[in-house]
């Protein structure tokens, strides 16, 4: 199993950062937090250009970091490509030569990533000849994800790649970014602050505060952990991975299946088959005991209890397991207080969950 | 009017001054320039300082203590006499280091400012795209640096065909070796040949029009569109 | 604050009384005329002020307007100059000094004192006033030149803009041995080794002076130039190492 295992401590004056974790090979990992939280410095460790930090950092079974027994790959030693929050491209060169300043750097027999494979995922054809200077934001970042791309690196490092972006730019990034991730075999480290983002693109989570890792965990789970959820307010949900199964161009909806069931949402101008995410807030949950046929809610699902937390003196949150065997996929339902004793809500009940809406994230 | 053989000389040796120097400021200049720029050392300040000494200092402050201190009697012309070498005073080789010292301030200024613009973030984007130290230098640096590296090496250049006080100290006015064009106007004011002063001058004059013009031409393009 | 003011009082009013005169004077007799000035203002009310700089900078600077009353040349040619401009005052040239060039080293007994070193010494730099510029350079070339020396020593010398960066070469030990003034070893102490270059081997360095339009009208100036020629300002200009003409051998010299 392909597999990437960081320990760092940094002393930095007024901020600390203290970290370990591990990660899988494969997919995005999101570094998520707030700003301040040592995302970025952690990220600029793995690529080593924080000198001031020591620890240990290994990716698959190759050490590029073991300060304790003096090992530490420079950076332009390490195979990593790093993303940076402002697309960071050299002003002197074309949008050409800025692709080629990594790939020429890296032995022929090395590359894995073919220049016009980086080309056509990044969508810069018609831009090749340009400078560098004269290019949009999104351009821009995107010339930078292809010039990273062209590395062949084993680890893709990006540093909240789209906060510098319009929506219009993060439109024309996502596709991209996806892309990558569908049809590379390159493991992500993304760091961002956006839930949005991270819901949408990652795989796994390592939540940061304060320099330290207070989770790190698939995103789901990670996600469904009531302790985070509380602190999310009306940001609080469940994230399911689901297909496009069919249409229903009567009643204009879209049928999802995911391993919970099927979800209605409204009619979606894609094609059956496709992996979607959805994104299913608490706030649109209730519970009930029984299946209720005579609900307007179309989106009804057995679930079990898992564990209940407090939000405030009127409300509670609910953690629910989908199916009844086995390690299915949370959701997470905000219920009065009231409601809650009324039910009798405890662990390990089986109830059934009313979905009230459920927004496909993108 | 014409130029007399020995300004003509005297044109072409402060020429070959100017242009020594200049290549060997580059070399001296460009680490300096470089380590002023990104060090966090404490004795940066203490290393600008001295080298905008000449700025400051009159030539002819300078000139003073490079005759004592490259002389016989100086401990830098006695250690040179104990390796056998020839002490520099008078001769063309002590010119271009005098100039250097003199011109130092006009090379490694403009240069450590063009490299504190550039910042770390270029250089870092290397690093990860696997460009080592010196690869990141030459293909990142430099060419960002260029206006810089221009306008060192003009205004050493001219500085040092201006240069004239510390040529006066140290040069003891040798034709060929050590009369350069600002001591040839200076001798031909005092000689009151008037005529001649002013040939030179008005050359010296001209030339320092063009390559000022020449400069800020060319800063005018520091971000040059890319043709390819 | 009263006390400031008396103090203020008491210097205007020195200056109403009093007159001064300012003196251009070449740099290679810059401590004679201070120690001249001393001794006029001792026997005067005047107060003297003495400019010291290059001959050729200080005729241009009178050339064009400077305020100087006199003209203390290292040479004959500039007043001579200043004369037919109209710059100084007509018959008021004279010889205050004859310059004595000395070859000279700053090493106890290296210089012989017949100057043999000068052709069998093994010496790298020989370091002269600029001749063009400088009549000490001048007379050094005249001696060369009588010895039959000139073009064998050419390419071994280093030429001073004038002689007191000459002495600088010397005493730094940047040339081994120069031609320099009399005055300039003398005021040195004495010190080193020195050969007393005979008179015959050059034409005399007449150092000249004249009154300026300016100080004509000034009895300041008036009376410092008649100071100059007493026998005390001789006393004191012999003293420090220039020769002096005879004092009837006025306006004796058109070169």
């Amino acid at each position: 199993m392909r597999e990437l295992t960081v320990r760092f401590t940094a002393d930095l004056g007024e901020f600390s950062l203290d970290v370990a974790f591990q990660a899988p090979g494969k997919g995005v990992t999101a570094l998520f937090g707030h700003s301040g939280s040592g995302k970025t410095t952690l990220l600029r460790c793995l690529a080593g250009l924080e000198r001031r930090a020591s620890g240990f950092l290994q990716i698959d079974n190759e050490i590029w970091q073991d300060d304790a027994n003096g090992i530490h790959l420079p950076t332009h030693r390490r195979a990593v490509g790093y993303v940076f929050q402002e697309a960071s491209l050299f002003p002197h060169l074309s949008v050409r030569r800025n692709l080629e300043f990594g790939m020429k750097r890296v032995p022929a027999r090395q590359r894995q990533v073919s220049f016009d494979d980086a080309v056509a995922l990044a969508g810069l054809s018609g831009l090749l000849g340009r400078g560098a200077a004269r290019l949009s934001g999104g351009e821009r970042q995107r010339v930078a994800i292809a010039r990273a791309l062209l590395t062949s690196p084993r680890l893709l490092l990006m540093d909240e790649p789209l906060s510098a972006l319009d929506e219009r730019s993060k439109r024309d990034i996502f596709p991209c970014l996806e892309r990558l991730h569908s049809e590379l075999s390159i493991p992500v480290i993304y760091v961002s602050h956006s839930l949005r983002e991270v819901a949408r693109l990652a795989d796994h989570m390592v939540w940061m505060e304060e320099g330290r890792v207070r989770a790190s965990d698939s995103l789901q789970r990670v996600l469904t952990r009531l302790d985070l959820s509380v602190e999310q307010g009306d940001e609080a949900g469940a994230i399911l991975e689901c297909e496009i199964a069919l249409h229903d161009d009567k009643y204009h909806l879209t049928a999802l299946d995911g391993c919970c069931g099927r979800v209605w949402v409204s009619r979606l101008d894609m094609d059956p088959g496709r992996a979607v995410r959805v994104h299913v807030p608490a706030r649109d949950v209730s519970i009930n005991l029984e299946k209720n046929s005579d609900s307007s809610i179309l989106n009804i699902w057995p679930t079990v209890v898992e564990n209940i937390c407090d939000i405030s003196a009127s409300q509670v949150l609910v953690r629910l397991r989908c199916n009844t065997s086995g390690d299915g996929p949370r959701l997470l339902a905000r219920i009065t207080r009231k409601s809650c004793v009324k039910l009798h809500l405890k662990p390990e009940m089986r109830v059934f969950a009313q979905l009230k809406s459920a927004a496909l994230i993108d | 009017m014409s130029l007399s053989e020995t300004d003509i000389q005297a044109i072409w040796l402060t020429l070959r001054l100017a242009s020594v120097t200049t290549l060997l400021l580059l070399l001296v200049g460009t680490p300096l320039a470089w380590w002023l720029a990104r060090t966090r050392s404490w004795l940066k300040q203490p290393v600008a300082a001295i080298t905008a000494l000449p700025l400051v200092l009159p030539p002819t402050v300078l000139g003073f203590y490079l005759l004592i201190l490259l002389g016989p009697n100086g401990p830098v012309g006695s250690l040179m006499l104990d390796l056998g070498l020839e002490t520099l005073p008078f001769t063309f080789p002590g010119l271009v280091v005098a100039s250097m010292i003199y011109s130092l301030p006009f090379m490694v200024q403009p240069l450590q400012n063009a490299f504190a613009a550039i910042g770390d973030r270029p250089l870092e984007v290397a690093a990860t795209l696997r460009a080592s130290a010196l690869d990141r230098f030459v293909s990142v640096v430099v060419p960002l640096a260029r206006s810089g590296f221009l306008t060192g090496m003009v205004l050493a250049f001219a500085h040092t065909v201006g240069e004239f006080g510390v040529i006066l100290m140290i040069g003891g006015n040798i034709p060929g070796e050590t009369h350069v064009l600002s001591v040839a106007i200076y001798d031909h004011v005092e000689a009151l040949d008037y005529e001649n002063a002013h040939l030179l001058s008005a050359g010296l004059l001209v030339f320092s029009f063009i390559v000022i013009l020449l400069l800020n031409l060319l800063n005018k393009r520091t971000h040059p569109e890319i043709a390819r | 604050m009263r006390y400031f003011i008396a103090v203020a009082f008491f210097s205007v009013s020195h200056l109403v009384w009093a007159d001064s005169v300012n003196i251009a004077v070449a740099a290679n007799f810059a401590a004679p005329a201070r120690e001249i000035g001393e001794a006029f203002q001792q026997s005067s009310e005047h107060t003297v002020i003495i400019s010291s700089g290059s001959t050729g900078k200080l005729f241009a600077q009178i050339e064009h307007g400077a305020p100087f009353d006199l003209f203390l040349a290292a040479d004959s040619r500039r007043p001579q100059l200043l004369e037919h401009n109209g710059k100084a005052v007509p018959g008021s040239r004279f010889t205050y000094a004859l310059g004595r060039i000395v070859l000279w080293s700053p090493r106890p007994g290296y210089v012989d004192e017949h100057g043999v070193i000068l052709k069998e010494g093994d010496f790298k730099r020989l370091a002269i006033a600029n001749p063009r510029l400088a009549p000490y350079g001048l007379a050094a070339q005249q001696v060369m030149e009588r010895l039959g020396l000139w073009s064998g020593l050419r390419r071994r010398l280093v030429r001073g803009e004038n002689i007191a960066q000459t002495f600088q070469f010397v005493v730094s030990g940047n040339a081994s041995l120069g031609f320099v003034a009399l005055a300039q070893v003398r005021a040195a102490g004495d010190s080193g080794s020195v050969w007393h270059v005979p008179d015959e081997l050059y034409q005399p360095i007449r150092q000249q002076a004249v009154l300026l339009q300016r100080g004509q009208k000034s009895a300041a100036a008036n009376a410092f130039f008649r100071y100059l020629q007493g026998s005390e300002a001789r006393e004191i200009i012999r003293s420090m190492g220039h020769d002096v003409v005879a004092s009837n051998a006025r306006n004796d010299v058109t070169e």
